[in-house]
């Protein structure tokens, strides 16, 4: 198997267009997942019985197979970005609601106690103390949900979008593997720059923890 | 949409759809099949690797790094790859299979090591227990839960993702998911995606529910 670089060099701007599509892709994913995932990890967290379920039938919506999600919102969404992105979105829910809901176990229950006698009111206490106290947990959920769109984002080639996995189409129908390695090649590297960028977000988030690493 | 659900109701049921070689109870087998047979390998090579790394202490950057990595790595891509490379056999559905299993393995066996209490490990050494006796009878026994929740996720991953068998045109449940897209039918791409999805569920909750009768002894 021989990667034939001239092909890469005659379709750079391609490959470029396939990329953002693809980032574009996994990055909105991840953003409505946060969006959806935090007041859902909030009720989970404040409402035991509800706790259960919901994490429990994120689970169940993460053993459907990608291909399948995608093909049963066609008739809702259609051919279009909108059913990759909601197929995505959920399957970063799963690992979105757990970590949050983990996260904000975590925060000790003396220090909510310490704020609330400093009558601090429940939303403001939410905001400003569990969210940031659990901030490195959630982020650990953000970064997995973010590499793992990224990867799952070429299964929507079977729906005609898929970013870069219609590199791997193209290759497979073609029977030339200079797409399909391209495609591989490009999707580790935004995995691993998103990842780097996320860690980078994390440390300008959460200056406390500077002095004690 | 009743319509709909009505239909795959009948598709579920009826006889003929059970029966033959593209009946629902061989498409079942094969897709099992494929399944234990990729997670069996991918034990094969992570509980080692994880116990090695567990217990030595060295590569632990490569096992937590490995579990990205097999998250990052696109499964379609990488069975084109082989399956050009490698013509057409199932070889292609089974490295893409195990390559997503062998993070799950290694990483949750060597958490279960490193969870291990230093002390106990300790006090095994002291009592004169050679490297090997401390890694078979004390560590690998108290590992022993976390290492089979690694092989669960694993197992249940492999299965959802086995559907990819039948891209490079191999049986499995995916027949019906990639067979009904082609002749866009809708109730048995429906079919398809409904089933591997009880079969991944049913295997959750058995092997959750064997984990706890055989730890049911243990706090943590």
């Amino acid at each position: 198997m021989t990667i034939d670089w001239s092909w890469i060099g005659d379709h750079t701007d391609d490959l470029t267009t396939l990329t953002i599509s693809h980032l574009q892709a996994a990055l909105t994913a991840v953003f409505l997942g946060v969006l959806i995932s935090l007041p859902l990890a909030v009720i989970a967290h404040r409402i035991r019985p509800l706790r259960g379920f919901l994490l429990g039938l994120s689970n169940v919506l993460f053993t459907i197979p990608s291909i399948a999600i995608f093909v049963l919102l066609l008739p809702v969404s259609g051919l279009t970005r909108t059913t990759t992105v909601i197929g995505l979105t959920i399957y970063t829910l799963v690992v979105l609601l757990r970590n949050t809901v983990e996260g904000l176990d975590s925060v000790p229950v003396k220090v909510k106690e310490a704020a609330k006698a400093m009558g601090t009111r429940p939303l403001r206490t939410l905001l400003t103390v569990e969210f940031p106290l659990a901030l490195p947990v959630i982020m650990a959920g953000v970064r997995i949900a973010t590499v793992m769109s990224i990867s799952l984002v070429s299964v929507a080639t079977y729906i005609g979008d898929g970013g870069l996995g219609q590199l791997f189409t193209d290759g497979f129908q073609r029977n030339f593997p200079t797409p399909v390695i391209v495609g591989v090649v490009l999707t580790l590297l935004l995995a691993v720059v998103a990842d780097a960028a996320l860690v980078a977000l994390q440390y300008v988030l959460t200056p406390w923890r500077r002095r004690r690493a | 949409m009743y319509e709909l659900f009505s239909n795959l109701g009948a598709w579920l049921v009826s006889g003929e759809q059970w029966s033959g070689p593209d009946g629902i109870g061989h498409r079942l087998a094969e897709h099992l099949q494929y399944s234990l047979v990729a997670t069996l390998i991918a034990a094969a090579i992570g509980l080692p690797l994880g116990l090695l790394i567990g217990h030595t202490g060295k590569g632990a950057f490569l096992a937590i790094n490995l579990a990205s990595f097999g998250r990052a790595l696109p499964t379609v891509g990488l069975v084109v790859l082989v399956f050009l490379a490698g013509g057409l056999s199932m070889l292609p559905v089974y490295v893409a299979l195990v390559a997503l299993a062998v993070p799950a393995i290694v990483t949750n066996t060597y958490a279960g090591m490193t969870a291990v209490d230093p002390d106990v490990k300790d006090a095994a050494r002291g009592q004169g227990m050679r490297g090997h006796q401390v890694l078979f009878q004390v560590e690998l026994p108290l590992a022993l839960p976390l290492i089979m929740t690694g092989l669960r996720l694993a197992l249940i991953q492999v299965v959802a993702t086995a559907t990819i068998a039948a891209y490079v045109s191999f049986g499995g449940l995916g027949r019906y998911v990639f067979d009904g897209l082609a002749q866009r039918d809708l109730v048995q791409v429906l079919g398809g995606a409904v089933l591997v999805a009880v079969v991944a569920v049913a295997l959750d909750l058995a092997l959750s529910g064997l984990q706890r009768i055989l730890f049911r002894h243990r706090t943590a």
